[in-house]
């Protein structure tokens, strides 16, 4: 077995000796193979369990290039903006290293919706994995405070007038809701002292929450096991050396497997980077390009692509404090998930037509809400935006119900998987 | 001494300490959540503002920055003060009983000088700047538009003393910032007259 070869390797030569002196201090061999060498992945893993790895290799890159662009860029009202067209234009490689950090932000979403859009298909988020999902959940709100920390941080007028109107949010909030805001700010208005703020928890303290996080998240996935297409527990069906007959050990299989991914990943995300880096200004907003002005609204408001599923619903609501609460709470239900869904299987594959249809008219909904938070409010689109947050929320708030009285197919014992 | 360990005591000295420290981690806290508020620098560039009124031509708006936020100021024509009358039915606060202003400001003109409108301009939905579509009938905004304010961003209209319309997301008129007359021609605006005497 490969744990034995690995102990003879050990044991030889200089490498082997230096292995040895480390693992008698600290668990380098032990750590390796129980986290990559001999972690077992269901062998069936298909097009879908990529993100989960782009979504780190997303991390890094932004991680890498937010470091590099800190080196050059003034967290103050007066010098921000000019500081970005610094980087953009004077810096060497700047223009790389910032487009890079701007596209790698909706990158970072799209991985992490087709990352959670998969959970949703394959029932990844029941039992035994509702830790493993919460934590997901953790890491894809403290994403999105690091997204609109971030956004503030180029000082345009989108960037302005947008954290203008998240903070006022706050304000929604009955008898603290403008002392809040006025906290949240550190000041009467959204200012330099709000930029100086914003660009610390941007750099450093969302990130190493985010970093926590991802480890519990893996820490989890690790001691639960992965999920497949299926839905089928590996573990269940164990060989006569412990090993799951299901599994496959994730290096190498799955580090080759995902390193496909990346490279896909690379090429469409050069892509982006060279020829469209403001992707239509859909991923750089055009207001943007103008330095924040406290007295002159852009015509219009509208927030990076990634939000605005949750913007569409916001304004769809004609009261304010519904509107920010109902928003709230269609981020939130995504928690409750485990809880809600009352199915006896895991996977789209084995469901029955309700659930199908239900998660098919909620990605629609996902997807439409997202376009008109885009659009100007016009009667027409107000009222479609109505119409889609209300299936946004049956998908929730049905679920108990059509997840139970749903036509199962049964489930196999082992996965479904064709050699190729 | 005795052999056997006293749970209760041991429990107890164990919850004590930790409600201590806990305790002490809260005291702790204040000052970092503290610093998170106004700072005497910040507090000190939002003291109020005067400006002169005399050059505002009858009709006109003018702007000025007020902590930051725009405040509008508007010459209104007889005109404009006509158009506020027999239009309560539709707006949603007509008596500005919900609505953020000094007491002086609660009638329709909202106004300490009926034809002097001093509005903070901004919108109560959501902090975006109102525009200016004081013509009547500006079939930009809507049909039959009466004249007033109107929020570029999700659509929230004002009539021309910035109360809200019913059917905007916007949910209480614009705020009237305190503010008194120095003379005929130069307004104070961030003191009413009672504060500041």
């Amino acid at each position: 077995m490969s744990s034995t070869s690995q102990t003879a390797k050990a044991g030889n030569g200089r490498l082997g000796a230096l292995t040895a002196w480390i693992d008698e201090r600290f668990p380098m061999t032990a750590l390796w193979k129980s986290q990559v060498a001999e972690y077992y992945a269901p062998k069936n893993m298909n097009f879908w369990y990529y993100f989960g790895s782009l979504a780190l290799l997303v991390m890094v890159i932004q991680i890498i290039t937010g470091i590099f662009l800190t080196m050059n860029y003034k967290p103050s009202a007066t010098e921000a903006f000019s500081s970005v067209e610094y980087i953009m234009r004077e810096v060497e490689w700047g223009w790389l290293i910032r487009y890079m950090h701007s596209t790698g932000a909706s990158a970072f979403f799209i991985v992490v919706y087709l990352h959670m859009f998969r959970a949703l298909l394959y029932g990844s988020y029941q039992k035994p994995r509702e830790l493993l999902w919460i934590f997901g959940m953790l890491i894809y709100f403290v994403l999105m405070a690091e997204a609109f920390f971030g956004y503030l941080l180029p000082w345009g007028n989108m960037s302005y007038w947008g954290a203008q109107v998240i903070v006022s949010l706050f304000g929604a909030i009955p008898v603290v809701g403008d002392s809040l805001m006025e906290w949240i700010r550190g000041d009467f208005f959204i200012s330099d002292v709000t930029l100086n703020r914003f660009f610390a928890l941007h750099v450093v303290a969302i990130p190493l929450a985010l970093v926590f996080l991802v480890i519990a998240h893996l820490m989890a996935l690790h001691e639960v096991g992965s999920n497949n297409p299926d839905g089928v527990e590996i573990k269940k069906v164990k060989g006569p050396d412990g090993i799951p007959l299901d599994g496959i050990a994730f290096h190498p299989y799955y580090t080759v497997k995902d390193l496909i991914g990346v490279g896909v990943f690379l090429i469409l995300f050069s892509l982006v980077i060279f020829f469209a880096p403001t992707m239509g200004g859909y991923f750089l907003e055009y207001a943007n390009f103008e330095p924040a002005n406290p007295l002159q609204t852009p015509p219009h408001i509208a927030p990076v692509w990634y939000f605005t599923p949750f913007y569409a619903i916001l304004r769809a609501v004609p009261s304010k404090p519904l509107g920010a609460a109902l928003m709230g709470l269609a981020v939130m239900l995504f928690v409750f998930l485990p809880w809600l869904d009352r199915g006896k299987v895991k996977s789209i594959r084995y469901r029955g037509p309700l659930f199908k249809f239900f998660l098919i008219s909620f990605a629609i909904s996902f997807v439409a809400l997202g376009y008109l938070g885009l659009q100007a409010p016009t009667a027409l689109f107000t009222n479609l935006a109505r119409l889609f947050t209300v299936v946004y929320f049956a998908f929730f708030l049905l679920m108990p119900w059509y997840s139970s009285v749903d036509k199962t197919k049964p489930v196999p014992t082992r996965v479904t998987y064709h050699a190729h | 001494m005795t052999e056997v360990v006293d749970t209760g005591r041991r429990h107890f000295l164990t919850v004590a300490t930790v409600a201590t420290g806990a305790v002490g981690a809260a005291f702790v806290a204040v000052p970092f959540l503290a610093s998170w508020k106004p700072s005497a620098r910040a507090r000190a560039l939002g003291a109020p503002v005067e400006v002169d009124i005399g050059k505002l031509e009858v009709g006109a708006m003018v702007k000025v920055e007020w902590r930051g936020r725009a405040i509008f100021i508007v010459n209104r024509t007889p005109q404009m003060l006509a158009q506020l009358e027999g239009i309560d039915g539709e707006l949603r606060d007509p008596e500005s009983n919900e609505s953020e202003q000094p007491e002086f400001a609660r009638n329709p003109a909202r106004a300490l000088k009926p034809e002097y409108l001093v509005l903070v301009g901004v919108c109560t939905h959501l902090g975006c700047a109102p525009l200016d579509k004081f013509t009547p009938g500006d079939a930009t905004v809507t049909a039959n538009w009466p004249g007033g304010f109107f929020c570029p961003c999700h659509g929230s209209t004002f009539d021309m003393s910035g109360r809200v319309f019913k059917n905007v997301p916007a949910p209480t008129n614009l705020p009237v910032p305190p503010y008194r007359y120095l003379s005929d021609t130069r307004i104070l605006i961030g003191a009413e007259e009672a504060e500041n005497a």
